[in-house]
């Protein structure tokens, strides 16, 4: 910095040096993540050539062939609706349930306060075919194997645990004269916490939300293990048996793929601030 | 601004004090009422997580010594047979070979993740143009549903079709490796995806750590003369450490259940050279509807995540500190 404001119009030789070095490592991390992605790449480049054969299928895209996306949605359009459905009504379960609690946890000061705190903490290393044996008959009991809602509750459980401990973490700082001074102003407790609480925590919430519907979009476990019947197949599952039926349509196969991942990526670039949040916060907080 | 003093020099507690103007003072049930209000709303939060956390635990244990068969669910008997199903399940050879290719399965691919995670993550700290979008797009793969990844890979994987095997053909190095069809392959290509898979996560949190490394140290060590491996030896790994232990923790939680990705790369073949205690338990339960044994091996895999646990709420505490 010292070095250009002093000679402006001549960069030193060094400088120069060291810029062409930082564009060295441009290079080298584009060639990363060239690797990294490449499977995506091809996920998508095998979507694109439908017709070709197994054997022959082109490193790019010859023509613009969308007919494996019309198939694929042709076959799967309903289980992506499902999947959204089921996703949206998880987020929804997950912050309800979260959001206060959360929110409890970090101001209320009540005793016991700390050992629920623990028990998120371990609930997150419960492994999910473990409740899914338990849960199916319990859920057979209560008629929720095969239905929207079951499948949204076992998801929300995906999040849940990460959510309480994301918004915890953030709304212990809120100052405690915040809230009450909108107390003092008349504002009962749900009304502070609606109208006061849960907008300053508008970024948590946010995060939490996003990766509750990530969970719940990618979650295969419980849609295969909770449902018996087609009734309520989300795209996960969809594809896992489409692969069984389709193994030489390939092109629908990737296509239906694409298309699932398509919400992740889309959140990825809408959001990446939030998502690199909640790694981070989620997980060393 | 008022309000704050105000409530400052009030006893502490506004709603009790509210009370003792109408009533005759009775602070202890305004204390009660207003810490029933305020489990209010951690109620729904304690109740779900016991529904969804705790119910399952102990009803894996109880199902453990129960006989379920096929028709269980159809006339609502599952008879108590003691110690039956856990002898059955030790002494099928499968147990151990699927307790063993997890063990396999957890140490390789959090070695993978991790050694690359934090190459990577060293790599990213360094300033360079597009560092940022570089850094997010790569992870992609991570967010791509793990059921989805799988099933890309087995196209990649496959034997005589896939892109790798032609494209390790063109250079000559073989090209017909059977990935995911010969039983001393499948558990290597499965570990290889999943160490895809881990390596964003690694890489963001590690990199997340290595900001919170004082430059003054660097520096420091740099004006000592020491080389760039021994600055990171000396000084990086242990400002690091904690946050090492908080993501092999994590790892391990996520890799040593793993059921998503085996189903849908090998469905736990060929002969059961990729099968894991994630996948023994699924088999078991719901393919056999032999719950009682499906909960056993599920009760083996709690107690070793149990284990790590402990380690991790250690590590969470002393990130408190």
């Amino acid at each position: 910095m010292a070095t250009t404001t002093q000679i402006p119009a001549a960069p030193a030789p060094a400088t120069v040096h060291r810029s062409r070095r930082r564009w060295g490592a441009t290079v080298l991390g584009v060639v990363i993540l060239a690797v990294m992605l490449f499977p995506l790449y091809w996920m998508i480049n095998t979507a694109l050539q439908p017709d070709a054969s197994l054997v022959d299928v082109a490193p790019v895209p010859t023509g613009l062939d969308l007919s494996g996306f019309s198939s694929a949605l042709a076959d799967q359009g309903t289980n992506l609706l499902t999947s959204l459905a089921v996703a949206l009504g998880a987020v929804v379960i997950c912050l309800a349930i979260s959001a206060p609690a959360a929110y409890g946890l970090a101001q209320f000061g009540l005793r016991g306060g700390r050992t629920i705190v623990f028990g998120t903490l371990i609930t997150q290393m419960v492994p999910g075919i473990v409740i899914a044996n338990a849960l199916y008959s319990a859920y057979v009991d209560l008629g929720l194997v095969n239905s929207y809602f079951g499948l949204m509750l076992a998801d929300a459980s995906l999040g849940i645990p990460f959510a309480i401990v994301l918004m915890r973490s953030f709304m212990v700082s809120i100052p405690r004269e915040v809230i009450e001074a909108a107390e003092v102003d008349g504002a009962g407790r749900v009304r502070t916490f609606v109208r006061v609480v849960l907008p300053m925590s508008r970024n948590s919430l946010i995060t939490a939300g996003l990766f509750s519907f990530l969970y719940a979009w990618s979650d295969f476990m419980f849609a295969l293990t909770l449902n018996t019947t087609d009734d309520v197949k989300p795209i996960t599952l969809g594809i896992y048996q489409y692969i069984g039926a389709h193994v030489g349509d390939w092109g629908s196969v990737m296509a239906a793929s694409v298309l699932s991942a398509v919400p992740a990526a889309v959140l990825l670039v809408l959001s990446q601030k939030y998502i690199a949040a909640g790694i981070t916060g989620g997980s060393v907080k | 601004m008022a309000s704050t003093t105000a409530s400052a020099a009030l006893p502490a507690d506004p709603a009790a004090d509210a009370g003792k103007a109408e009533k005759p003072p009775s602070p202890l049930r305004a204390k009660r009422r207003r810490q029933l209000a305020q489990w209010g709303f951690i109620a729904p939060a304690v109740l779900f997580m016991a529904l969804f956390f705790g119910y399952p635990l102990v009803r894996n244990i109880v199902m453990s010594f129960q006989d379920y068969s096929p028709s269980t669910f159809f006339t609502g008997e599952a008879p108590f047979n003691g110690l039956d199903n856990w002898r059955n399940v030790f002494d099928d050879g499968l147990f151990g070979k699927a307790l063993w290719q997890t063990v396999l399965f957890t140490v390789g691919s959090l070695a993978g993740q991790f050694c690359i995670g934090l190459a990577l993550a060293v790599f990213f700290s360094r300033r360079f143009p597009l560092n940022g979008i570089l850094r997010s797009l790569i992870l992609l793969p991570w967010l791509v549903p793990m059921v989805v990844s799988g099933i890309v890979w087995r196209r990649i994987f496959d034997q005589d079709t896939g892109v790798l095997n032609s494209f390790l053909g063109t250079l000559g190095l073989g090209g017909d490796t059977p990935w995911l069809t010969s039983t001393s392959m499948a558990l290597v290509s499965v570990i290889l995806v999943n160490i895809w898979i881990g390596i964003p996560f690694n890489m963001v949190i590690l990199y997340g750590g290595l900001q919170e490394v004082p430059k003054e140290l660097h520096e420091a060590a740099a004006l000592d003369g020491a080389s760039a491996w021994r600055t990171f030896r000396s000084v990086t790994l242990p400002v690091l450490k904690p946050v090492i232990t908080v993501v092999l923790v994590l790892g391990f939680m996520s890799t040593v259940k793993i059921l998503d990705l085996v189903l849908a790369l090998t469905d736990g073949g060929p002969a059961d050279s990729t099968q894991t205690l994630g996948t023994l338990t699924y088999q078991n339960s719901f393919v056999q509807m032999d719950f009682g044994a499906g909960a056993v091996v599920g009760n083996v895999l709690i107690l070793i995540s149990a284990v790590f646990a402990v380690f991790y709420l250690r590590a969470n505490r002393n990130e408190g500190k």
